[in-house]
């Protein structure tokens, strides 16, 4: 047997292997994935259509005569509600349909690596479509002096978010092999994240329950968290907070995972 | 270079795999057969690391399944039931991603692909979409994937099954040349698979394993096994069946078929008989009885007999309730 596993061991020597370049390659395969499909364009084109209408016809971009993109992230949280757990429905579900986990986590990969690449491809889809909303900056930055450090922070704390609500969705798609169910857990899950710290929620929370209570509940609000990126701070709380999320929310896909295999 | 030790699974209060053991070296193709549902697939899930042992233990080439999955699962190629792939990919596309997760790169890349692509006769579909290719063909892409790293392992969990007679041919003797170099072990529920491509073969049923070795060896449990069969013309059916009963070392005996010109009988021998008895008592029968024999052949036994005499799911339910 030692000297079966010696023999192996030298042919293998030439292969080369590590966890970055695992991530990679599951990475690289599922964005090829979103772009291979029509589905990935439609969305970049809704998002973009959707920004537009809520920034300047709902949020009154012109009417505020301010130059700042305020009314541009306040929409965020609201539209990430239904794009993205859209864009992450399909990551663990699928391959569950098609069976395809089977294949990928017998490959010489670690649960943790594939869970990664795959959430780290379907973020990176989602701050390229984040990135075309460019003309924006452009504009506002045409029509007065704005302030480029709040936009800066603002597209990281969005791109953040986004994150989050992707974790969640990466969760609930590991749930199940239905897409349709995986996406609506994942929309409830981070409505609830919105809602607790909701100005109208929080009000009205306040009435029913102590202070100190409202703000543990809206400390696990994204909207909490979300609110001092757009104005131009970076909290490391805030930071911490999505990366918790993020990190909660992968951890747990994995557990799911791993739990599902065992039977 | 396989080695299942006492491997359990239980679904919920379900044995679905129940204390399978059983080794595969270098050299040697395993054919795992059983009915559907007696845990082929579950017990191949367990060896490739794919689902976790309730019990047991499991080692590749020397690494243990549960505890060093990663080296473990690097020496081994695997098919899984349906043959997986990724449908939104090329058939190109999806060898190369295998092969990088295999750690294959550059020109090693190119090659490895090239190689599984004449071996599973994929060139005419290398640019194809997978969600477009013929059952057939989508086989042969994931059976492609499972040797792309030319592992010393394979694990092919019914590899034949969806294709036509030519491709079932072509797979069962590419299983057969591969196995002079690697550990193979396959599944199957088609028994002609295991005399075309097994070195040994296991039955399993409902997560036992009932019958392990040689093809030869398991058709020798067949009833048949050693039974003569004679081809007699222009003689009366009644006649030569109660002549062939009557000899000594004649258990029993039955008329195949009595067309009137040419009678078969089937004489079974009795346990105690010596190998060539039963043969030559027959053809002395035939001479003194001048009888026009045209054949006499001894039956090997057939798997399929074997097969089935062990694995009847309704019998023996019925007997295990009863007893209890
Ligand atoms: N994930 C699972 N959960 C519950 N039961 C399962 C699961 N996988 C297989 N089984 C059960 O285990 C038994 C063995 O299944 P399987 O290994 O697929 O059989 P085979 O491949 O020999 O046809 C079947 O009764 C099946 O229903
Ligand atoms: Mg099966």
């Amino acid at each position: 047997m030692s000297a079966d596993s010696q023999v192996m061991s030298s042919a293998v020597a030439g292969v080369h292997t590590n966890a970055l370049h695992n991530i990679v390659t599951i990475a690289k395969r599922e964005l090829a994935a979103y772009f291979a499909s029509p589905v990935a364009y439609v969305f970049i084109v809704i998002f973009l259509l959707l920004v537009g209408f809520f920034t300047f016809m709902v949020g009154g971009f012109f009417e505020r005569g301010e130059a700042s993109l305020a009314s541009f992230f306040m929409w965020h949280p609201w539209l990430y509600l239904f794009l993205v757990p859209a864009v992450g429905m399909r990551l663990w579900s699928e391959e569950r349909r098609l069976g395809t986990m089977e294949l990928l986590l017998t490959m010489p990969v670690s649960t943790w690596q594939a869970i990664v690449g795959k959430f780290a491809a379907s973020w990176l889809f989602l701050a390229i479509a984040l990135g075309l909303t460019f003309p924006m900056v452009i504009t506002v930055s045409y029509l007065g002096d704005p302030d480029l450090g709040a936009i800066f922070t603002g597209y990281l704390g969005s791109l953040l978010m986004a994150g989050a609500y992707l974790a969640i969705g990466c969760m609930t798609s590991a749930m199940t092999r239905n897409q349709v169910v995986s996406f609506i857990i994942s929309v409830v899950v981070c409505l609830l994240l919105i809602l607790c710290g909701w100005p109208p929620v929080t009000n009205m929370l306040v009435k029913w329950a102590s202070p100190w209570l409202v703000d543990i509940v809206s400390g696990f609000s994204v909207m909490t968290h979300f609110e001092s990126f757009q104005r131009g701070v970076v909290d490391s709380r805030d930071l911490y907070y999505f990366l918790a999320v993020i990190g909660f929310s992968l951890f747990t896909t994995g557990v799911i995972i791993r739990s599902h295999r065992a039977g | 270079m396989i080695k299942v030790e006492n491997l359990v699974k239980a679904f919920g209060p379900k044995l679905a795999v129940n204390g399978v053991s059983f080794t595969v070296e270098r050299g040697e193709v395993l054919g795992f057969l059983g009915p559907n549902g007696a845990g082929k697939s579950t017990t191949m899930r367990m060896i490739t690391g794919f689902i976790p042992p309730t019990g047991g233990r499991i080692t590749v080439g020397g690494y243990d399944m549960v505890e060093n999955p990663i080296p473990a699962k690097r020496l081994i190629g695997y098919l899984p039931e349906n043959a997986p792939a990724y449908t939104d990919m090329t058939v190109e596309g999806f060898l190369g991603f295998a092969a990088e997760l295999r750690g294959l790169r550059g020109e090693a890349k190119k090659r490895a692909i090239g190689r599984a692509v004449e071996m599973c006769f994929l060139e005419n579909v290398l640019y194809q979409s997978v969600d477009t290719l013929s059952k057939g063909y989508r086989h042969r892409t994931c059976f492609a994937q499972s040797i792309i790293h030319d592992p010393d392992i394979l694990v092919l969990d019914e590899p034949t099954d969806g294709l036509d007679p030519n491709q079932k041919h072509e797979v069962r003797t590419l299983i057969r040349r591969m196995g002079e170099k690697k550990a193979i072990v396959f599944s199957t529920h088609i028994l002609e698979e295991v005399d075309a491509a097994c070195t040994r073969a296991i039955i399993i049923d409902r997560g036992q394993i009932v019958a392990n070795g040689t093809p030869t060896e398991l058709r020798q449990r067949s009833e048949l096994a050693g039974a003569v069969t004679l081809r007699i013309a222009d003689a009366d059916a009644g006649t030569v069946g109660q002549k062939v009963r009557d000899l000594p070392v004649v258990r029993r005996s039955e008329v195949l078929d009595n067309n009137g010109a040419v009678v078969r009988v089937r004489a079974f021998p009795q346990p105690t008989v010596k190998n060539g008895d039963l043969e030559r008592s027959l053809y002395e029968l035939a001479v003194r009885e001048k009888w026009r024999l045209l054949e006499l052949k001894v039956e090997e036994g057939r798997l399929d007999e074997v097969f089935r005499s062990i694995t009847m799911p309704d019998t023996k339910r019925r007997v295990e309730e009863g007893t209890k």
